[in-house]
């Protein structure tokens, strides 16, 4: 094994890249939690936005037209979610997992015609003087649009929640959908739009897979991101800069093995490969288990049925 | 205006009728899916829900295999639906399969090739052994720890099927295999084959562990004490706390029962139908096995049907794959649109609906 053939450089770079699709997904199903809801379709949305990304990006030649598609087919197929758990006030726990399933069934028909083949992929920005810089450059200002982007969104969906009065009334009605009713609010169209903003971004996480970081359609290629980054909005007590630091982390270990098995080593390749679930399991026993403060963090009502009485 | 009204107690009749429903509307939109990928609906569906057991020729090979399918996904749904009743949310039943069967088949190949009636028995307790252990570090680390079940679980499938690749090309590999990564056969062996019961009707061992465990499951929930205990922690969690149930019991009970059953599984797969322990073992029962508890509505006699009906979408869609040239996936999709249109027709069985405005109470 040779550990010197690891770029420290490199390996921070590739940890952005990495981390991005789980980062993303993560921002997402937390503002869905943050409104009441747990939607467990994560990986689901994920990989049809991955193919429906590729799909579009490889027909079109345009990348970027394929990630807003993924967004689209994500927020829709969790609009079916929300239209169950919603309208049709179905459980939660289970109408999720559908979603998952239905999600790997569907993307691996549409895809099917699509494997083996390559897609052009995001350029990496050139920015002015600060792509030149020495080692900081090449680390952190010289990724593709994407990486910027999932990192202001992380910032805006911060800025939301804590800031403006709509993001007030969506951690309202993740609190108490009772009173939040009681005042007017329209709970079931603020739960919708939150969905469906989740959808949009494990859409936008799936396609970074498939158009970026692999670059490449595979059957299942999401390989548990979408759980993972269910676990990480757990780690991060439902708080945006801590989704960030979680994403990060997972990244980090998810890039370190690969680098590990690349640089030679020889025995146990699936050992390694199964550490990013070891730790995710390691992580959420170390949050959960200071167990005052983590039930304090989830929102009050999430999970639970909202059905107006009067 | 359309209202819901809830209903004091579930519909009966409902409970009933939104299974069929379900199937029906799958049906008229399985076969618009069918339309749009070039296939005739009616010659899929037909392909799909009657040819394999009536068609001519293949019936003869297809029934059989009806029970084969259905073994494993009711004793798995059987084990998961408990667990569902109590609110707790196991959903790596896959993850405990290929666990079972690696545990199992290892007990067995550690004495190969010795001759005795007591091998078979062994795996199975090794199987099930396997399969409970796997689900006892999720119910272990809930009951501890207050951490999520769920996630738990979901990724000890993925740490499951590593361990598989690891152990089908490492130490469970056929000494005799020139190299290929794959255990014995142990359907070949003569001391661990799980051959069929009664000749060309697909009935092993493991479909028949899988009526017993119906029938146990029914006697559990509607006879024992325990079966009512879990039947209130998951509708009043609180009213069955204040009646002395112990939650972390029913965890380790659930979690452990389940895992149990879908060792086993695993183990009368890899020891009849699938033969080896190879890379590709993991099936994929373990996941349609949640469909199957759902669609059974969590009842044992239910479950028996829907794993019926769920093996024979398995085997219909591998006819319709091999006559008609439709994708393999589009039977999962079939699969997941199943449960979608069951969790939404349910709110018939809880709720009323009433049209016209409805009235201040």
């Amino acid at each position: 094994m040779d550990l010197s053939s690891i770029n420290p450089v490199l390996l921070v770079a590739s940890i952005m890249i990495s981390a991005t699709p789980i980062l993303l997904a993560a921002i997402g199903e937390m503002v869905v939690e943050k409104s009441g809801v747990l939607n467990l379709g994560v990986e689901g949305m994920m990989i049809t936005g991955a193919v429906i990304g590729f799909i579009v990006a490889i027909n079109t030649g345009a990348p970027l037209l394929g990630f807003a598609s993924a967004a689209i087919a994500g927020a829709v197929l969790s609009l079916t979610f929300g239209v169950l758990t919603q309208v049709f006030l179905s459980n939660q726990v289970a109408t999720g997992l559908g979603l998952t399933l239905v999600g790997l069934g569907l993307s691996s028909l549409l895809g099917k015609p699509y494997e083996g083949q390559k897609t052009v992929t995001l350029p990496k920005l050139d920015i002015p003087i600060l792509s030149d810089l020495p080692v900081v450059g090449r680390m952190l200002f010289s990724h593709d649009i994407m990486v910027y982007l999932s990192l202001c969104i992380v910032v805006a969906v911060w800025g939301f929640l804590k800031y403006t009065r709509a993001g007030l009334i969506l951690r309202a009605v993740g609190e108490s959908h009772e009173s939040a009713h009681a005042l007017g609010y329209k709970v079931i169209r603020v739960r919708m739009m939150a969905i469906m903003f989740g959808g949009a971004c494990a859409g936008l996480g799936g396609a970074y897979l498939s158009l970026v970081r692999v670059p490449q359609w595979t059957e299942g290629m999401t390989a548990g991101a979408g759980w993972i980054a269910l676990a990480i909005v757990v780690f991060a007590s439902w708080r945006a800069g801590r989704i960030l630091i979680g994403a990060y982390l997972f990244g980090g270990i998810t890039v370190l093995q690969l680098n590990l098995q690349a640089a030679g080593l020889t025995w146990g390749v699936q050992y390694l490969s199964m550490s990013p679930y070891l730790i995710t399991i390691l992580v959420l026993v170390f949050i959960s288990s200071n167990r005052s403060r983590s039930s304090h963090d989830a929102p009050a009502n999430l999970g639970q049925t909202f059905h107006a009485t009067r | 205006m359309i209202q819901l009204e809830k209903r004091p107690q579930p519909s009966k009749a409902w409970t009933v009728a939104t299974p069929i429903l379900a199937v029906i509307l799958t049906m008229i939109f399985g076969g618009i899916m069918f339309s749009l990928i070039g296939t005739s609906p009616v010659e899929a569906i037909r392909t799909i829900f009657w040819d394999p057991l009536f068609h001519p020729q293949f019936a003869g090979f297809s029934r059989p295999q009806l029970l084969v399918k259905a073994g494993p996904l009711i004793l798995i749904a059987i084990g998961l639906s408990i667990g569902f009743r109590a609110g707790i949310w196991n959903i790596g039943a896959e993850g405990q399969y290929i666990i079972g069967a690696i545990c199992g088949a290892g007990a067995g190949l550690a004495l190969y090739p010795m001759d005795s009636a007591l091998i078979l028995p062994l795996m199975i307790v090794a199987g099930a052994l396997g399969g409970w252990a796997w689900a006892m570090i999720p119910a272990m680390l809930k009951v501890k720890f207050g951490t999520n079940e769920i996630l738990v679980s979901l990724m000890l499938v993925y740490v499951a099927e590593n361990l598989l690749a690891s152990v089908s090309s490492g130490i469970l590999r056929n000494p005799e295999g020139m190299g290929f990564p794959g255990s014995r056969n142990l359907s070949q062996w003569s001391s661990s084959q799980n051959l069929e019961l009664i000749p060309n009707t697909g009935m092993h061992l493991g479909v028949l562990t899988a009526f017993i465990a119906v029938i146990l499951a029914y006697v559990l929930l509607t006879r024992h004490i325990q079966g009512f205990n879990i039947r209130l922690t998951g509708e009043a969690p609180r009213a069955a706390k204040f009646a002395g149930v112990s939650p972390a019991r029913t965890i380790l009970f659930c979690l452990g029962l389940a895992g149990a059953l879908a060792g086993m599984a695993g183990l009368f797969e890899v020891t009849g139908p699938a033969g080896q322990i190879s890379i590709d073992f993991g099936s994929g029962y373990g996941f349609t096995a949640i469909i199957v508890a759902f669609l059974g509505r969590l009842h044992p006699v239910g479950i028996l049907l829907a794993g019926l009906l769920m093996a024979l979408t398995y085997i219909g869609g591998e006819l319709a794959q091999l006559m008609l040239g439709v994708p393999g996936a589009s039977i999962q999709l079939f699969q997941g649109m199943l449960l979608f249109f069951l969790l939404g027709v349910d709110v018939l069985t809880n709720y009323r609906v009433r049209i016209g405005k409805g009235e201040l109470a």
